[in-house]
């Protein structure tokens, strides 16, 4: 490999650089810092950065995972770790669902050429018009009084799955527009079945848009709140809804509520850092290339 | 005969489960609440049982002020988030458009923001405006300055939103404004850095030209989401003081569990949605007529040759 020459830029741009790299993680960091400190030195006056670090708020949130005594916590409020169970499950299953159909959608659509990419991409975008908070009154209804599935966690994956939908088929056809046809009619002359091409030669060619897909809707199931609101009981809430519903209550206890933030925003901080290469391919997939 | 029949199926049998779920939890809501709008449907009812109002809950709406005012409130949020994070984030890009160490690792950081839940987005942003801890009055505070209200008084609220926004959403304007720049081709930039152009005129006369299509989509596609903006308000301020954050999917939700009138909460639903199809289509028939005129021009020129 040749050695990549970069140019040389003045110190002014370095600083600016700088600037924005702090501006952007800044928040981020600030959340994590928080959410190591007691609620004493939160409140305290001296400079925010000379503390004790200690992880009693993840020990409160996470109380009924702890396989230790934590000698701090008098009472073990359970709300958190149901929820975490909870947030994984219905993110997990929802992700799985979402990509096997639109996965099959995406291949029908493009290899039988049963609408042309127009089409698709004009219903993505229309469908990617409809706010969440659009869908709350009529999935309300529907849910509780016609499929009786609300407060159950098959009610909220259902709506993810139907949400992330349009946006999955069509980025998954943009990647399988690429793979060669050529390799497909070869697999069948091969006396390969339909169900067999797709599976052992289709999907493995596609795994970069996979996992854009994927990651774009764990992320939609994992931080959706609105929805998860509306239809969740007491059982099946998800991380974001417990969030917001101690933020309501007039005593707003930092640390431990920083913590609970930091634990919901770990996953994606995870996804971006080990597949950034993917997450840009898929939001620049649908604009850039058309 | 039969294998060429199971061969005519299959097609069917790959799209017919995101047919199904798309059709049962997409378009029959979207239906369900047309329906619903004309409905005076409080939660505790059957859909069965509300009473039929024909457009009593669209007309109530246009007069009731609260509802104008978080219509305006939207139209105003999205306008003014939009156009700042365009120009940041265009403008950076053409900044950092160069051969530099450590740039992906700079697009990396800068997706963090999209990348985490909106809530926690919000409860960052509500601790850093807290007005004894937050470290915006501390900071303030420790120059010498009267604190601001942050969250507490309307105008400086809907800055702190704002302000929240444009940090979460300006990458996205500019990972796709890099893109754009890095695909343009070589050839014109170099044509015109022979002819002499300066840096300003590369920019105004060949770069944001030729990122146009990129750009109006970007702009198409952040317009829509900024209208779908609701848990980062919603945990900075709920909506208020007063009405001065309360957007529309704010006040949908609230008119749906705080006010128990789903009937007119489908309403405004349907006045978002309405107004959400007629700024796309908006901007689509300009695309298409940019695009026509281009063609013609170089019609035109070649004509001319």
């Amino acid at each position: 490999m040749a050695e990549k020459v970069y140019d040389r830029q003045n110190p002014a741009f370095y600083a600016l650089l700088v600037a924005l790299v702090v501006m952007a993680v800044g928040p981020i960091f600030m959340m994590l810092i928080t959410s190591l400190k007691l609620n004493v030195d939160i409140m305290s006056d001296s400079s925010s950065l000379l503390f004790m670090p200690t992880l009693r708020n993840y020990e409160t949130a996470l109380c009924d995972f702890l396989w230790y005594d934590a000698p701090h916590i008098d009472y073990c409020d359970k709300t958190f770790g149901r929820a975490l169970i909870n947030s994984l499950i219905i993110a997990l299953v929802s992700t799985v669902i979402t990509l096997v159909i639109g996965c099959m959608a995406a291949y029908a659509l493009v290899r039988f050429r049963f609408m042309g990419r127009d089409t698709v991409s004009l219903s993505t975008l229309a469908m990617r018009m409809v706010p969440p908070a659009v869908l709350l009154v009529p999935v309300f209804g529907i849910w509780t009084f016609q499929f009786q599935i609300d407060g159950t966690r098959a009610g909220i994956i259902l709506v993810y799955v139907a949400m992330n939908l349009p946006f999955v088929i069509w980025i998954l056809q943009s990647f399988i527009v690429q793979v060669p046809i050529q390799l497909e009619e070869a697999a069948r002359m091969d006396g390969a079945g339909p169900f067999q091409v797709f599976f052992l030669v289709v999907l493995p060619l596609i795994k970069p848009g996979l996992a854009a897909a994927a990651i774009f809707t764990f992320r939609v199931a994992w931080n959706e709140f609105l929805l998860a609101n509306a239809l969740a009981d007491r059982n099946s809430r998800t991380v974001p809804v417990t969030i917001v519903n101690s933020i309501t209550e007039f005593d707003i206890d930092w640390g431990v509520i920083m913590a609970t933030g930091m634990l919901l925003a770990i996953p994606p901080i995870i996804f971006t850092f080990v597949a950034s290469r993917q997450i840009i391919t898929g939001m620049t997939a649908g604009a850039v290339k058309g | 005969m039969q294998i060429a029949n199971a061969n005519r199926l299959t097609p069917y049998l790959f799209l017919a489960p995101a047919a199904l779920v798309m059709a049962v939890a997409l378009l029959y809501p979207i239906g369900y609440m047309i329906y619903a709008s004309f409905l005076d449907w409080n939660p505790s009812q059957r859909i069965g049982e509300a009473e039929f109002v024909g457009l009593r809950n669209y007309v109530n709406l246009l007069s009731d002020a609260a509802f104008r005012e978080s219509f305006w409130v939207t139209l105003k949020f999205a306008a003014v988030v939009v156009t700042i994070e365009m120009v940041l984030g265009v403008g950076l890009a053409l900044l950092l458009d160069r051969n530099i160490r450590g740039m992906s690792v700079l697009r990396t950081l800068f997706i963090l923001p999209m990348m985490i839940a909106p809530i926690v987005v919000g409860l960052m942003w509500r601790y850093m405006y807290h007005p004894s801890v937050g470290i915006f009055n501390r900071t303030i505070k420790s120059m010498g300055f009267e604190p601001i209200p942050w969250l507490s008084d309307g105008n400086w609220a809907f800055a702190s939103v704002v302000i929240a926004d444009v940090w979460q959403w300006t990458p996205f304007i500019f990972i796709l404004s890099l893109a754009a720049l890095q695909s343009l081709p070589q050839s014109a930039m170099e044509a015109a850095r022979i002819d002499g152009a300066t840096g300003w005129q590369q920019i105004v006369y060949i770069k944001l030209p030729l990122m146009m299509p990129v750009l109006i989509v970007t702009l198409l596609l952040r317009l829509i989401d900024a209208f779908k903006v609701l848990e980062v308000i919603l945990v900075l301020t709920n909506g208020g003081p007063g009405l001065s954050t309360e957007i529309l999917s704010l006040r949908i939700s609230r008119t749906a569990s705080e006010f128990r009138e789903l009937g007119e909460a489908a309403a405004m639903s349907n006045y978002l949605l309405i107004l959400l199809v007629i700024l796309t289509f908006a901007m689509f028939a300009y695309n298409k007529a940019v695009e026509a005129r281009t063609a013609r021009l170089r019609k035109a020129a070649e004509e001319d040759l």
